[in-house]
């Protein structure tokens, strides 16, 4: 491992039809032995990025850089990079060993050091013995494992991923994360993995970029992107968070206060903001507190909608602040129980807990959040931003 | 629950019975007919029982006795009364030419005669009577159950002594047209594969819009009557026809030496092939639009050129494609009529364009039948041999 860096994209664009942008003056840099993960819904340039870096795509303008090197003229061949497909793209007509066999044929290797090679890479998936197997005789898992393999077996120093858990179950795929974590970190290849699961580029990466609509809105450690969120999309597409809308009223060094028809709420600036801009409230639901007077800066009255009963905590939906699914999450302690749909409560979060982001999806709408996970908005009701935001993707770029 | 499931099945397999009846009546029926007639033919045993009876003692080789003449001329009399003389006479004559004017010509002279001596008389009216070679074709004629049309469409015959031997060089046809039937449908299947698994690819990588528009492009053709696609054809390639007069016209060819290019095996091989084209084009088509794009990416990501990812990950998962279109394309060339006897000529004809002509002008059904049932083998040994090989169950054809 090291921290050089191995790929990097210097003002990459990508266009199909000349209008629109599927990616749009892209910087990116990844380094050696890095776990790096692009995330973002589906059309937001991703998977061209990965095609691009893999050499099926060309950049429409803007370079990409391999350790350093332009890869501009390098066909994929020669590109010398592990790519595991999203549906695996297996060649159903060769057994396992052939499947593994034919990177190392194609470069010429020796029969002898190709079974070498072979029994190592199914080694490191954990599928000794599977050589005569073909892929379609193997369950999704396993396939998928040989599908690693073949990416690993010609010893790649990078190594892309594409959804390569999108077909598995939620079980296998909890499983394949922390195996694939694991030979990543064994082998020391660089990987950059694409997906649009939240969950699984936290567990898994050391560093994510968060993608929308063909741009990056911010590259982060998970924990980072989680607690530190600087762009409104990512506020809303890591974790859960409520959105509240409003206008910037006054800034101090360390604070801002942000008018919101309920009253008036202090937050920490994250960008340079002056009084009248349109901001965005983030505040994650387990944050919130139920209180008495007194006890926080901002502290506000309402009454609960609805509650949902997890287990280890409570959900209770309030509309609060112009958010009409403001979720308070509640540890499951004697107590809390006691509190009803319908009654009236006191909510109170920190400053330091309520994100003031730039308002970039347009001040006014009365929709404001994703809805907290399993909380069902009622029938009737808006969806939450994800779901708009795909609609406004065009339909070119969807497909990518 | 299993009762009803398979009440159900019952009931499913009972709504094919329409159909399976209209095959049974219109296919299976005539095809078991007319394969039958290969080897049955009563029309002369039952026509003359009398005399193949008699024959029964006859030695084979010195002349019959006289009461043999006499059974003959009796029932060659009341066949001639009865109108049903010709067919008979037609049969015997296959056998041995010269029979059926023999044939009618005693009839017609023993109508108003009750000679003393029917082998006389017979004699009289023709030679041929003398002859032992006569009796034997007659006495060969009267088997019921016979398989010289198969020998005969394998060109073969029986000697004198009942031995199978070739026929004589200048009427040996059969052999030869049926090997170049297959030669042809041979030809006809490769060409069209070569002309064909680029277009396919080319149909199963394109965009959607553009692939339809390119599958209709395979399909028009397809859909328009065989008749005139042939007639185009010989519209194009006469020798005042349209390519022809270009050809002369840019000056590659003279007027004087304008190529025959219809009415010949080119013409047969150039009509047949864009025919059948679209039956190879098809099949591959449905199973490269199976092969996903990210087979040939991965084969690159890999390190494999253009080529090695063809050769190794493409081509091997076609091959279901290309035995079913190489499959119907032959099987369907191999017993292909209308085209090449319009634009065949002499030398484009091809062993079902014989076949026809013993059933509409020669009436030797029988050999025609033959002939069908030697294709038909011909047909199911090649399924067979490539059930084995390839598998039927593993090619896909839509």
């Amino acid at each position: 491992m090291g921290s050089s860096p191995h790929v990097e994209f210097h003002g990459v664009s990508k266009t199909y039809d000349g209008q629109t942008m599927v990616v749009q003056d892209l910087d990116l840099c990844v380094n050696e032995g890095e776990f790096f993960t692009l995330l973002g819904p589906s059309g937001s340039g991703k998977t061209t990025c990965l095609m691009m870096l893999a050499g099926f795509e060309a950049p429409s303008s803007g370079e990409i850089r391999l350790s350093g090197r332009s890869v501009q003229h390098l066909p994929p061949r020669k590109r010398g990079i592990g790519v595991v497909f999203q549906n695996y793209a297996l060649f159903p007509h060769m057994t396992v060993g052939r499947n593994l066999a034919f990177p190392l044929e194609v470069r010429g290797i020796s029969a002898a050091r190709r079974r070498e090679r072979i029994r190592q890479a199914l080694e490191v998936v954990r599928l000794d013995g599977f050589e005569h197997r073909r892929p379609g005789e193997l369950s999704g898992g396993q396939q998928q494992r040989v599908a690693i393999a073949r990416a690993l077996v010609f010893n790649p120093t990078l190594v892309l991923m594409d959804e390569p858990l999108g077909a598995l179950d939620r079980r296998l795929r909890e499983e394949m994360q922390f195996e694939i974590r694991r030979m990543q970190q064994d082998l020391g290849v660089t990987v950059v993995y694409v997906t649009h699961d939240q969950q699984e580029a936290m567990a898994m990466s050391s560093r994510v970029a968060v993608f929308h609509r063909g741009h990056i809105q911010q590259v982060a450690a998970p924990e980072t992107l989680y607690e530190e969120p600087e762009r409104e999309f990512v506020a809303s597409f890591i974790g859960d968070n409520n959105m509240l809308r409003g206008q910037v009223l006054t800034v101090e060094r360390d604070h801002c206060d942000v008018a919101t028809p309920d009253g008036i709420v202090r937050a920490f600036p994250v960008h340079h903001c002056r009084p009248g801009d349109p901001s965005v409230l983030a505040i994650r639901p387990e944050r919130v507190s139920l209180t008495r007077p007194g006890v926080y800066t901002n502290e506000f009255e309402a009454v609960v909608e609805d509650i949902l009963f997890i287990g280890d905590h409570l959900r209770l939906r309030l509309n609060l602040c112009g958010n009409p699914n403001f979720v308070v999450k509640i540890q499951n302690v004697i107590g809390h129980s006691a509190v009803l749909a319908g009654d009236r409560v006191r909510v109170g979060w920190s400053v330091m807990d309520c994100r003031a982001l730039p308002d970039e999806e347009g001040a006014g709408s009365g929709v404001l959040t994703r809805p907290a996970a399993p909380l069902r908005s009622p029938p009737g009701d808006a969806t939450g931003v994800s779901g708009t935001d795909r609609a406004d993707v065009p339909p070119s770029t969807q497909a990518v | 629950m299993a009762l009803s499931l398979a009440g159900a099945r019952v009931r499913a397999a009972a709504l094919t019975l329409p159909l399976v009846a209209f095959i049974g009546v219109t296919f299976l029926a005539p095809l078991g007919l007319m394969l039958a007639r290969s080897v049955h033919e009563p029309l002369v045993a039952d026509s003359l029982p009398d005399t193949l009876a008699v024959l029964e003692n006859w030695d084979g080789v010195s002349l019959p006795g006289e009461d043999v003449f006499q059974a003959l001329a009796r029932e060659l009399l009341t066949l001639h009364k009865q109108r049903s003389l010709g067919g008979v006479a037609t049969r015997v004559n296959r056998l041995e030419s010269g029979m059926r004017s023999a044939i009618v010509r005693t009839a017609r002279q023993l109508r108003n005669a009750d000679p003393g001596s029917w082998r006389e008389a017979m004699i009289a009216a023709a030679p041929i009577w003398n002859e032992p070679k006569a009796w034997r074709a007659l006495q060969r004629s009267g088997e019921r159950y016979t398989l010289r049309h198969f020998l005969h469409a394998l060109d073969l015959e029986r000697d004198s002594e009942g031995n199978v031997v070739a026929q004589p060089p200048d009427q040996r046809i059969y052999l030869s047209l049926l090997g170049r039937t297959l030669m042809v449908s041979v030809v006809i299947t490769v060409i069209c594969l070569i002309l064909g698994y680029p277009v396919a690819y080319l149909i199963a990588n394109s965009p959607p819009s553009r692939s339809n528009l390119l599958l209709l492009l395979v399909l028009v053709p397809f859909w328009t009557s065989l008749l005139v696609r042939t007639t185009s054809w010989i519209v194009l390639l006469q020798n005042q026809g349209v390519i022809n007069d270009l050809l002369v016209a840019v000056g590659l060819t003279t007027e004087e030496s304008r190529i025959p290019m219809i009415y010949n095996m080119t013409g047969t091989l150039v009509a047949m092939t864009q025919i059948l084209l679209p039956f190879m084009v098809l099949p591959l088509y449905a199973v490269m639009r199976t092969i996903a794009p990210s087979q040939m990416r991965a084969a690159a990501a890999l390190g494999a050129s253009f080529g090695q990812a063809f050769v190794r990950v493409y081509w091997p998962q076609t091959l279901p494609g290309i035995a079913a279109g190489s499959l119907l394309v032959f099987i369907l060339s191999i017993g292909y009529y209308i085209t090449p006897a319009l634009v065949g000529g002499r030398t484009g004809q091809l062993i079902s364009n014989l076949i026809a002509y013993h059933m509409q002008q020669s009436l030797n059904w029988g050999l025609a039948a033959a002939l069908g049932a030697i294709l038909l083998v011909c047909v199911a040994l090649l399924f067979f041999l490539f059930n084995r090989l390839v598998g039927v169950e593993r090619m896909r054809f839509t």
